[in-house]
């Protein structure tokens, strides 16, 4: 651990920014967006979730795979090399995204853009100590704490900041600056007292274990949830939008007048729209928005989780607080949870 | 020789294709092509039967095809039968012999062929399922002493809609395969059986302790013909069946070929009945 000063801040920033592009949360209009900050006074620490997650830097909605030329074949991968960036302040959910995105794109064929990216940036965690906004429900899904690996996570102590080093990368952010303080016994003493009170601050929000969500939701398959659930859903995609962990993207190819010179570029694309499973002949193997909704809520809480060995929701609240039908996520999972005890406290009583 | 999987993974983007040159183009139907395609000199596809590429016009974009040569017969050229549905069929319909596109692949886990020795196939094919089908009835039968009685059932539409007809009639006088087709509707002239693919299945009486299916059609089709295999008392894991589904990557990243956990573009398109029972998406 180490001490970084409140009034130091700043001044870490401005070294920090000599060398990296500095991304952090912005207040605009009342909402936070993570964004390239100009000037130190631009930060915030302090600040409830942001209306896009972290993901945008590292997989951006819409990204060049590689150029071409269509009349001589030749063609030229498009692997953006970023500047090193330090993405400044992410909440410990934000965290565990990327921890799973780093999964995804690392396991069976690496993706190659999503690792130019990911190289060249180091994160910046803070520690929540109180719930950033009314739909998260972190302290349910576990990810109310650092996960491992992370690079530089900072605790808020009043005056200072307890400092942790995560990571050889987090490392070099801090590495022979003076701005640095070693920790005294107080130090640890009052990192303790923050951590202790800060557990009481938030919820559990979800009516069950998190362990057991990969169960519920295999039992759900034939819940009349899902209809009920999906006659209200505009079928928008916003959800995936705004959420960490969402990663599925389409293909299109961008070509000029005189069909020579050309790009491949992936976009964001969402399971929620209608249109994403069907197959030549019109057959749609998700066809109803019951459908869809039940696959994203699978492929979170279990198809995910078997697959990669981390759920797919970290909590974070996003999808909730944006959808414009309030599907939110403990809503959902709390009804499928409650319409499933009666069943198993009755076969309990039985045996 | 490099393999094509090897290159496109070693490339400095796995989404970048590899080019390959039209060297021979057959109309089968109104609507279904053949290409025979000729990969840059050094380079071998090395496929297993049942395995995909994804292929690529530039400008117009890229979809999943089923390689439907044998891997015997498949080595610096491969072969494609493409059904021409939308965008990008569109477009390769229309290209002539001497044209480029380009291909990434193969990919997904093709038929497990060492599972198939010493044992009676029966392949099932209805309409296209004939292609990536074919790659898998041409290995078997290059290599026919590897495995017991052989019987290929397939269905068209019409008598007009037959694929690879120069294959069937070659299969068709063959003493070693039992050869049997059927079509929906009949056209002037057809003697053969008229109905669905599920009426050829009386006609193969091969013990069911020592058979495997291999079966690709339509999806409407898998659940009939289950039905009558199980009943008929052929293994759940002695089935193997082909699924299609929207893919734009290939490599277990865009998401779209999701079937319950399973990303079909790698751990299928092929899987048997034994894994997918359960998975009420992978079947209706
Ligand atoms: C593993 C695998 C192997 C395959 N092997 C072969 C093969 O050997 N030969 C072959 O011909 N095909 C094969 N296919 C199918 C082939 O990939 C598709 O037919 C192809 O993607 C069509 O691409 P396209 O750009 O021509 O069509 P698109 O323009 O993408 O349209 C394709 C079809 O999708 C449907 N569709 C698209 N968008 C919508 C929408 N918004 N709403 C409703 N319907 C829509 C339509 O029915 C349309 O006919 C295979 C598919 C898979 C997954
Ligand atoms: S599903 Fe909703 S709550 Fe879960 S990580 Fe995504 S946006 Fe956040
Ligand atoms: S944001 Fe809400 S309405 Fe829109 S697709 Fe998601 S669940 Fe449906
Ligand atoms: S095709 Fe993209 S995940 Fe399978």
């Amino acid at each position: 651990m180490k001490i970084l000063p409140k009034h130091s801040l700043k001044a870490w920033v401005e070294r920090l920014r000599a060398t990296h592009r500095v991304v952090a949360p912005r207040e605009t209009y009342g909402q936070y967006i993570f964004e390239e900050i100009e000037n130190a006074d631009d930060l915030v620490l302090d600040y409830h979730s942001s209306v896009l997650p972290p993901k945008k830097y590292l997989l951006p909605p819409r990204e060049d795979l590689f150029a071409f030329n269509a009349k001589t074949m030749e063609m030229s991968p498009l692997i953006e090399e970023i500047q090193p960036t330090v993405i400044m302040a992410l909440h410990t959910c934000d965290l565990h995204a990327i921890t799973l995105l780093d999964k995804i794109q690392g396991t069976g064929h690496t993706d190659q853009h999503y690792q130019a990216r990911r190289r060249k940036t180091t994160l910046v965690s803070i520690e929540c100590l109180k719930p950033c906004m009314d739909h998260a429900f972190c302290k349910s899904m576990g990810t109310l704490a650092v996960p491992e690996g992370f690079d530089v996570h900072l605790t808020d102590l009043g005056d200072r900041y307890a400092v942790e080093i995560g990571s050889e990368q987090g490392e070099q952010l801090i590495e022979g600056l003076s701005l640095f303080w070693e920790p005294v016994e107080a130090d640890y003493d009052r990192a303790n007292q923050v951590m202790a009170g800060k557990w009481p601050n938030f919820d559990y929000r979800l009516d069950c274990d998190v362990t057991d969500l990969p169960d519920l939701l295999a039992a759900s398959q034939d819940s009349a949830l899902w209809d009920e659930v999906g006659d209200t859903c505009l079928a928008c995609g916003q959800c995936t939008k705004v959420c960490p962990t969402c990663y599925c993207f389409d293909v299109l190819d961008e070509i000029d007048l005189k069909l020579e010179h050309g790009k491949r570029v992936r976009v964001w694309d969402s399971c929620l729209i209608e249109k994403f499973a069907v197959v030549a002949g019109g057959h749609n193997f998700r066809s109803s928005q019951a459908r869809r909704l039940r696959h994203r809520f699978l492929r979170k809480g279990k198809y995910q989780y078997e697959s990669y060995g981390l759920l797919g929701c970290v909590g974070c609240g996003r999808c909730a607080l944006s959808c414009p039908a309030h599907i939110t996520p403990i809503g959902l999972l709390n009804t499928l949870a409650q319409r499933r005890r009666p069943a198993t406290e009755e076969a309990s009583s039985r045996s | 020789m490099t393999t094509l999987l090897r290159e496109t993974l070693t490339n400095s983007s796995i989404y970048m294709p590899t080019p390959a040159r039209i060297v021979e183009v057959e109309q089968f139907t109104a609507v279904e092509k053949w290409f025979h395609l000729e990969l840059p000199s050094g380079f071998t596809i090395a496929h297993k039967p049942g395995q995909f590429v994804e292929v690529s016009i530039l400008g117009i974009g890229e979809a999943p095809i089923s390689i439907c040569s044998s891997p015997a017969r498949s080595n610096g050229s491969f072969e494609l039968c493409v059904r021409r549905v939308g965008k990008l069929t569109d477009a390769l319909h229309r290209l002539d012999v001497g044209s480029m596109i380009a291909v990434r692949g193969p990919f997904g886990h093709g038929f497990p062929i060492d599972r198939f020795h010493g044992k009676d196939i029966i392949f099932i094919a209805g309409g296209l399922g004939l292609a990536p089908l074919r790659s898998l009835i041409t290995e078997v039968l290059d290599e026919r002493g590897k495995y017991g009685r052989v019987a290929l059932l397939y269905g068209a539409r019409t008598p007009n809609d037959f694929l690879f007809p120069a294959d069937l009639a070659a299969w068709a006088d063959r003493e070693d395969v039992e050869c049997h087709v059927t079509v929906d509707r009949p056209s002037e002239g057809w003697e053969g059986p008229v109905g669905v693919i599920t009426t050829l299945l009386p006609k193969v009486k091969f013990p069911a302790r020592n058979t495997v299916v291999a079966i690709v059609g339509p999806p409407v089709m898998y659940r009939f013909v289950l039905d009558e295999l199980l009943a008929a008392g052929i293994a759940e894991g002695n089935i193997w069946l082909s699924f299609e589904r929207q893919m734009k990557c290939g490599v277990g990243k865009c998401g779209h070929c999701q079937m319950h956990h399973i990303y079909t573009c790698q751990q299928g398109p092929v899987l048997s009945y034994a894994e997918v029972k359960n998975l009420e998406e992978a079947l209706s």
